[in-house]
């Protein structure tokens, strides 16, 4: 009797085992390309140019001050001449001149703040550089939006594509295989750079806004390396203690 | 010890039962000799406290409990948590260490009840250690869940909605049950500052009694071991038990060592996956509570996915109240049943090493069925899934209510006369 029931158990614990297999499928799956970040400092200051001159007219990155930009190497005085428009002084945050009132009457919503949009956008589907990466490179021509454009990562977004000059305009091409619409992007009018150098500059803008989500990171994994260098030698130090103390046990 | 320090000693204990003390809870508590791994567990789970209370005193000295906007359109109390990231010296590291912690909690303590279940810990004469154990286990739950509300971000904000919602179901006192939690028709201000106020003073107030009563019990019937056999009832000449060593220094130095093993395996997260993929920190918490924006899907953090499969697994209306009720029952009675445990199990053995293949059996099944219910119960609920979390929550409730039988069935070995050491 109990031998059945023990094969009986065991065969619900292999069913039980394989359950997740079946239960997961369905959803919308992402396709996103793999972002490469950089932590190169020129790269990140390229990112941070990019972000003052095309983001930061609607999106601030208020938890960040001007002067935190001299971690990616570059001087107060670099920052003033290249990346301060307005009159800001050093220590103040990346803030936009608008108040989001103001925004929320003139677009209809306040455009989020981008500080932590790499850490926010990450998803089973890739990290949140990938996200960005992607979203950046894959806005469309479309007339049925009020902006005029449309975004295969990000459905009927609201923003318009503010890098077109230097991407050039693409349009979709629409498919359909057994039911499942496909959209291929296609460049119809080029712009100011090639597609390389297009991909790089939101690479490092991309980077950039890495960075931007934790300045910390990569301090953190230094000191990190430090702190388990010496946890492992405090082991090995109370291990043998350990054995010293119980030596006499039996 | 020198005359003066001795002196100085006595003077105290005429006054304080100091030495005393140390004597009856570390120098001559006698622990049996053969505890395994699994015994790392209930002193790192002090050591989790510890490090939660320390993180969090310094965690209170920036944050602020205040839901309304900045000048940036930002709520102030998920900004000043930025704050404490970018600004405040070592704050990233406070930060990191107190939200890893709330994790590593959550795994020391699965382990520790493991430990318990596998061992029979939970058998006469420990039944109240088991009680306070699971008390422990529910205002953990509590301090977590209202914790989590405080960085108020979109998880914080919506979870903290689902759940307190739940409550509402409750018939007639219900709707009002829930604005008494909440302080308010929707999570809002009021909420955040009473959670924080429950979180930083109440709940830790009572986890902290509680773990006394846990220990004070423990020590007072001394503890169990991986045979499961009473190391008290072989004394020598002194009436000190064969098989006993002394807490202290034995336990004490062998403890440190688990401590450093953890503490690699905790640094190893916080300093280099904080976020612990998305589970430790969830990626949607890092945007801003938005009472008008409903996130597509609401998952719990990984610690309470188990139980809330349970809540949903529940779909049947029962006496014309709604599932929702009855789910939050479930729920509650996964938890409470974990208390019962020492009058379910009939084994005339206590550990699993003596038991038979009935309940090895037994407990494979449960073991697998209670990791299914922790991973549907981060994956938004389909009809497919829905069927294989309600078969897995009848197995978690048969584990327990059918113990009085099978573990009397069960075919086990003699157990030993005095414990097996090396």
């Amino acid at each position: 009797m109990t031998i059945s029931v023990i094969k009986t158990l065991k065969r619900l614990a292999a069913a039980a085992l394989f359950a997740p297999t079946l239960a997961l499928a369905a959803g919308a799956v992402l396709h996103l390309d793999k972002a490469p970040v950089s932590k190169d400092q020129a790269s990140l200051q390229a990112g941070a140019k990019t972000f003052v001159n095309y983001c930061m007219n609607c999106h601030s990155a208020s938890f960040v001050r001007y002067n935190t930009l001299t971690q990616i190497g570059l001087t107060e005085q670099e920052i003033r001449d290249n990346l301060m428009f307005t009159g800001e002084r050093i220590g103040d945050l990346m803030k936009v001149s608008a108040s989001t009132k103001e925004q929320k009457a003139w677009f209809g919503a306040t455009p989020p703040d981008l500080t932590l949009i790499a850490r926010q956008r990450a998803s089973e589907f890739g990290s949140g550089a990938d996200w960005l990466y992607t979203y950046l490179r894959q806005f469309y021509r479309d007339p049925n939006r009020p902006t005029g454009w449309n975004n295969k990562v990000f459905e009927n977004v609201g923003m318009p594509h503010v890098l077109w000059e230097l991407q050039g305009e693409q349009i979709a091409k629409v498919s359909e295989h057994d039911g499942v619409k496909s959209i291929e992007l296609e460049l119809a009018k080029p712009g100011k750079l090639s597609a390389q150098e297009y991909d790089k500059t939101v690479a490092d803008l991309v980077s950039f806004l890495v960075w931007m989500g934790e300045p910390v990171a990569e301090k953190r994994k230094t000191i990190g390396v430090v702190v388990l260098i010496f946890l492992a030698g405090l082991f090995a130090l109370t291990f043998a203690l350990k054995k010293n103390y119980w030596k006499d046990i039996h | 010890m020198t005359t003066k320090s001795q002196e100085l000693l006595n003077w105290i204990d005429d006054r304080f039962p100091l030495t005393s003390t140390w004597k009856a809870h570390l120098s001559e508590y006698y622990a049996p000799k053969n505890f395994n791994f699994w015994y790392f567990f209930g002193s790192l789970a002090l050591l989790v406290l510890v490090i939660q209370i320390l993180t969090g005193i310094f965690l209170v000295m920036h944050y602020k409990p205040d839901a309304s906007l900045n000048a940036s359109g930002i709520p102030v109390a998920f900004a000043s948590v930025e704050y404490i990231m970018r600004e405040v010296p070592g704050g990233w590291l406070i930060r990191y260490l107190h939200s890893t912690g709330a994790s590593a909690f959550f795994i020391v303590v699965y382990l520790h009840m493991f430990r318990g279940l596998l061992y029979g810990s939970y058998r006469k004469p420990r039944e109240l250690i088991w009680i306070f154990g699971t008390l422990i286990f529910l205002a953990l739950m509590a301090e977590a869940f209202m914790g989590y509300l405080l960085p108020w971000g979109q998880m914080s904000f919506w979870g903290a909605q689902v759940i307190v919602n739940l409550f509402s179901a409750i018939p007639v006192i219900g709707p009002d049950l829930s604005v008494v939690i909440r302080g308010d028709f929707v999570v809002s201000d009021a909420t955040l500052n009473r959670f924080f106020s429950f979180h930083v003073i109440a709940v830790p107030l009572v986890l902290i009694g509680l773990v006394l009563a846990h220990i004070v019990a423990l020590h007072e019937v001394g503890s169990n071991n991986p045979d499961g056999v009473e190391i008290k009832k072989k004394k020598d000449a002194n009436g000190i038990p064969l098989d006993g060593i002394p807490f202290h220094p034995y336990y004490t130095v062998k403890d440190i060592v688990g401590v450093v093993g953890f503490l690699i395996f905790f640094t190893a997260i916080v300093f280099f996956a904080p976020e612990g993929g998305g589970y430790f920190l969830e990626y949607n918490n890092f945007i801003p509570a938005d009472p008008l924006k409903t996130p597509p899907h609401i998952a719990p953090v990984w610690y309470f996915t188990p139980f809330y499969s349970i809540l949903r697994a529940v779909t049947y209306p029962l006496f014309g109240i709604d599932a929702k009720f009855w789910g939050v029952v479930a729920m509650g009675a996964a938890v409470v049943i974990i208390a019962f445990l020492p009058w379910l199990d009939r084994s005339p053995v206590k550990s699993i090493r003596y038991k038979g293949g009935l309940f090895k059996g037994v407990l494979a099944v449960f073991v697998v069925s209670f990791f299914i219910l922790g991973y549907l119960g981060v994956l938004p609920p389909t009809p497919g899934r829905t069927l294989v979390a309600q078969i897995c929550s009848v197995i978690y409730f048969a584990f327990f209510l059918a113990m009085p039988w099978y573990s009397k069935l069960d075919q086990c070995k003699p157990e030993p006369d005095r414990v097996t050491f090396k």
